[in-house]
């Protein structure tokens, strides 16, 4: 069986609340909240990006449990630190499995992590290693006043696959890709754009609902087979819509609903819903995990939690939940500075 | 810094590895090739040691210098740590308010960006302490 | 090995300097040096100058052929060397002249030492006066020298319950002494609250617990006592010991950081070459870079017990009638810092005190003197030690 070896989360302590964003953009907040179902977000400090973010993640897997036979690691991101030089090879390095590994970065926006999971997911299958690491983590960037202000948010998470000791079967995985340009980033470019409300039905919707509901007829499966549930974050309204269209009670997506609390961690969202779920999860729980990323596609998964699981030391790392309230609040300026969005002197 | 004198510090600087003194027991950071207490004996035989991650604050100060590397964080918390393999670490505290950094706190490194050689080179990493 | 005798001194003022160059700060004080001497430039054999970051600032190396050129003596073609051992540039070049004269290989030398920082911006100050630490493990992850003396001080309060007032009674002496030299720069007496309330630069230290940035530059000139007997019928100091020890770079490597191992080290090699003990010194000059470098020196150094500094402090030590007058140049705080200069200016200092022509702040009736000079954070100390001559 091929599943996950051992996981871990990383979320960066600042916060920053949608009033503070609100108040310098002269936007009513309430509005904004209602909209969007988000409080606040995660922001990254100064000496944080998105391969802190993935080293940290993948420490924490390890503390939980030491891997023994990585052979591959693939980071997946929309704001990897350097646009040419991989993420994975500081990775590597820093979490000492360089130098006889093979390793890249992935771009798939927001699913990027789950494109790198489905790729060591062969690997492993096909004997090509024994387990193999799949991060999404990102520092996304959201213009200022734009409406993706609110949301764009810094997190990630890193999985070990394999197929020993697994502590939760991916028992099997659907992906449905299109050429849906409902957001993107131009080379060079700080910032992306968006198509507005052309990125809910035809791009978000029509993939998750798509693929989740292939998922589910694949396996021969309805929404209450599953213990959890959890769908691409980019605000807390749309996976709870897309849950309800499917026929999900909010109990079952509440856990992996991280997204009011630390906004959308790009990469790093439906993963690390999936980490706080895993950090509860029991013995013959069954989870439906499906990703989004514009451009577009949608990677689904049906996992279930193996007996391992009662003899996995999570309590070696923190939760999710526990990091996402370890938290410090800061105010608009600070936020641009940490963010780079202040114009510095030579 | 320049690419070959920080290349050839990633052990040290991503994974705190050191060297062991194979007569004394004796563990430094950064590594040495000679223990200045085993001096011929430990010529040559120095080996490769990771050191556990964690240790005590051994000293802290608030650092209010207009150090052009570390514009953002200014002031930043300036640590030593007595590690638990023994060696002295200086680095940054951070994830903490200066009021609660007491002598004796138990501490952890971790991975962050340290500096840029600018906007178009390099990215140092490094390791910082975050309180356990 | 033969004694050496000091013959000759000079000084610039120490400060901004911003008209005058290295090589015209150099010139200035080894001229004022040769003449104090009375003496003529083809009478000095060799040439050994301290300086610490003209190849920073300047990008000027190859200081030793730019003295000889510029004090007008490498027509002579004399032996010229620049020594660098961080803030003990200027000691650790004396040392060396001391030892030319002293192993018979030269009569006379000129010893310097000079430095010229403010032609570059404080920012490169800064980073340039960090190459004393260690760059690798110290500097690299933020560690300046002003934030290691920020540790060192936490530290021994910590350890030994010394009072911050305690540790401020160190500048607010070294400034008391400055303002009565017409060298120094600053003039300015300053009072415990005003050294707690100036701008924070490392915790617990403020911008007054630390020695400004400064141009300058000091000189001297050794030779054997039968040429000082021919050249001088009185102030004849001769050099009772000059020793140096080092120590890890790093203050993180050291076991005890409210210590200067080196210093203890130096101090009792001196001691021993000088057949005397800390209660026999009258005066010195110590090397308070910063506040708390001074009170751990003078512990070390053998005065006081470790961790009682701040209290004699607090009693009157220090002052120019005490048991033990500190710094009566006005130290590195106030007379000022330019890093290569410091140690001879030190040294400088003492022989003016011994031949009693320090005037407003002369020390009555000293003895004897002995001067400190400190590089980085302790990697290295220099002691020296003089006396008059009768």
């Amino acid at each position: 069986m091929v599943g996950i070896v051992t996981y871990g989360s990383y979320i960066p302590r600042f916060r920053i609340k949608v009033e503070e964003i609100a108040r310098v953009w002269g936007e009513d907040p309430e509005d904004i909240k209602n909209g969007l179902y988000i409080y606040s977000k995660s922001v990254p400090g100064p000496d944080e990006d998105t391969a802190t973010i993935s080293v940290e993640s993948l420490r924490n897997a390890m503390a939980r449990k030491k891997p023994s036979g990585v052979g591959a690691i693939y980071v997946g991101s929309e704001s990897h630190p350097y646009a040419v030089k991989p993420t994975a090879t500081i990775v590597a390095e820093a979490t000492g499995f360089a130098p006889e590994i093979t390793a890249a970065d992935y771009e798939f926006a927001c699913k990027a992590g789950t494109a790198a999971m489905q790729t060591v997911m062969g690997m492993v299958k096909s004997g090509m290693i024994k387990e193999g690491v799949a991060i999404g983590a990102d520092t996304s960037q959201g213009a200022p006043g734009d409406a993706l202000e609110y949301s764009a948010a810094a997190g990630g998470t890193a999985f070990v696959i394999g197929n020993e000791n697994v502590i939760a079967e991916i028992k099997a995985t659907y992906s449905i890709t299109t050429d849906t340009p409902d957001f993107w980033r131009r080379e060079g470019q700080d910032y992306p754009r968006h198509g507005g409300r052309f990125t809910g039905e035809p791009a978000y919707f029509r993939h998750v609902l798509d693929a989740s509901r292939k998922m589910m007829e694949i396996m021969k499966t309805k929404p209450e087979d599953y213990t959890y549930a959890v769908f691409h974050q980019p605000n807390g309204k749309f996976p709870s819509r897309a849950a309800k269209t499917l026929g999900f009670k909010e109990s079952q997506i509440k856990q992996g609903l991280i997204v009011p609390y630390i906004g959308n961690t790009y990469s790093g969202s439906m993963i690390t819903g999936l980490s706080a779920i895993l950090d509860i999860s029991k013995p013959g729980d069954r989870i439906l995990a499906v990703s989004f990323g514009s451009g577009a596609g949608s990677d689904a998964f049906h996992i279930e939690i193996t007996k391992e699981i009662e003899n996995y030391k999570k309590e070696n790392a923190q939760s999710v939940w526990s990091q996402i309230e370890r938290s410090k609040f800061i105010d608009y300026a600070y936020y641009a500075k940490f963010k780079r969005k202040i114009k510095m002197g030579e | 810094m320049t690419i070959p004198r920080f290349w050839r510090e990633f052990e040290q600087r991503y994974r705190l590895v050191g060297t062991k003194c194979p007569s004394c027991g004796r563990v430094y950071f950064p590594p040495r090739d000679v223990c200045p207490y085993c001096h011929r004996d430990s010529v040559g035989k120095m080996r490769k040691h990771e050191l556990k991650p964690t240790g005590k604050i051994y000293s802290y100060t608030l650092v209010r210098q207009d150090i052009p590397d570390f514009k953002s964080i200014k002031p930043y918390i300036m640590v030593l740590v007595e590690m638990d393999d023994g060696p002295k670490i200086t680095g940054q505290l951070t994830d903490i308010e200066y009021d609660e950094v007491k002598i004796g706190m138990p501490v952890k490194a971790v991975f962050r960006r340290i500096r840029e050689e600018s906007d178009s080179g390099i990215i140092e990493y490094g390791y910082k302490f975050v309180p356990l | 090995m033969r004694d050496v005798v000091i013959v000759g001194v000079g000084q610039t003022k120490f400060g901004e300097h911003w008209e005058k160059s290295l090589r015209a700060l150099a010139v200035e004080a080894g001229l004022k040096a040769i003449e104090d001497a009375g003496i003529y430039s083809k009478d000095i054999e060799a040439i050994y100058g301290g300086n610490m970051s003209a190849g920073s600032t300047t990008f000027q190396d190859h200081i030793g052929p730019l003295l000889a050129d510029f004090t007008g003596l490498a027509i002579n073609r004399i032996p010229a060397i620049r020594i660098e051992n961080g803030s003990a540039s200027g000691a650790a070049a004396f040392h060396e002249g001391f030892l030319a004269v002293a192993s018979g290989n030269y009569d006379t030398v000129l010893v310097g030492g000079v430095e010229k920082l403010t032609d570059v911006s404080m920012e490169e100050i800064t980073e340039v006066l960090s190459g004393e630490v260690d760059r690798e493990w110290e500097l690299f992850n933020g560690a300046t020298l002003a934030s290691l003396a920020g540790l060192m001080a936490r530290r021994y309060m910590v350890e030994y319950n010394t009072k911050r007032e305690q540790i401020a009674l160190m500048p607010v002496l070294s400034h008391k002494h400055g303002s009565l030299n017409p060298y120094a720069q600053f003039k300015n007496t300053i009072k415990v609250e005003d050294v707690l309330k100036s701008t924070m630069v490392a915790d617990p230290l403020t911008m007054l617990d630390c020695a400004p940035v400064s141009d300058g530059a000091s000189a001297v000139i050794l030779t054997t006592m039968e040429n000082a007997k021919k050249w001088r019928k009185d102030g004849i100091v001769k050099v009772k010991a000059s020793s140096v020890a080092s120590d890890y770079i790093a203050l993180q490597s050291r076991e005890n950081i409210t210590r200067f191992d080196s210093t203890v080290e130096a101090a009792r090699k001196a001691y021993k070459m000088a057949g005397l003990e800390p209660k026999d010194i009258s005066l010195v000059e110590i090397h308070d870079a910063y506040s708390i470098f001074g009170l751990i020196a003078l512990e070390d150094l053998g005065f006081f017990k470790k961790g009682t500094a701040g209290k004699y402090l607090e009693e009157g030590y220090g002052n120019l009638d005490s048991r033990l007058p500190i710094n009566p140049s006005g130290g590195l705080k106030a007379k000022g810092h330019p890093v290569g200069a410091t140690g001879v200016g030190q040294i400088v200092e003492a022989t003016l005190q011994l031949r009693k022509e320090a005037d407003k702040r002369q020390v009555p009736d000293p003895k004897n003197a002995l001067t400190l000079n400190i590089g980085g954070s302790g990697g290295s100390s220099i002691v020296h030690i003089m006396e008059v001559v009768k």
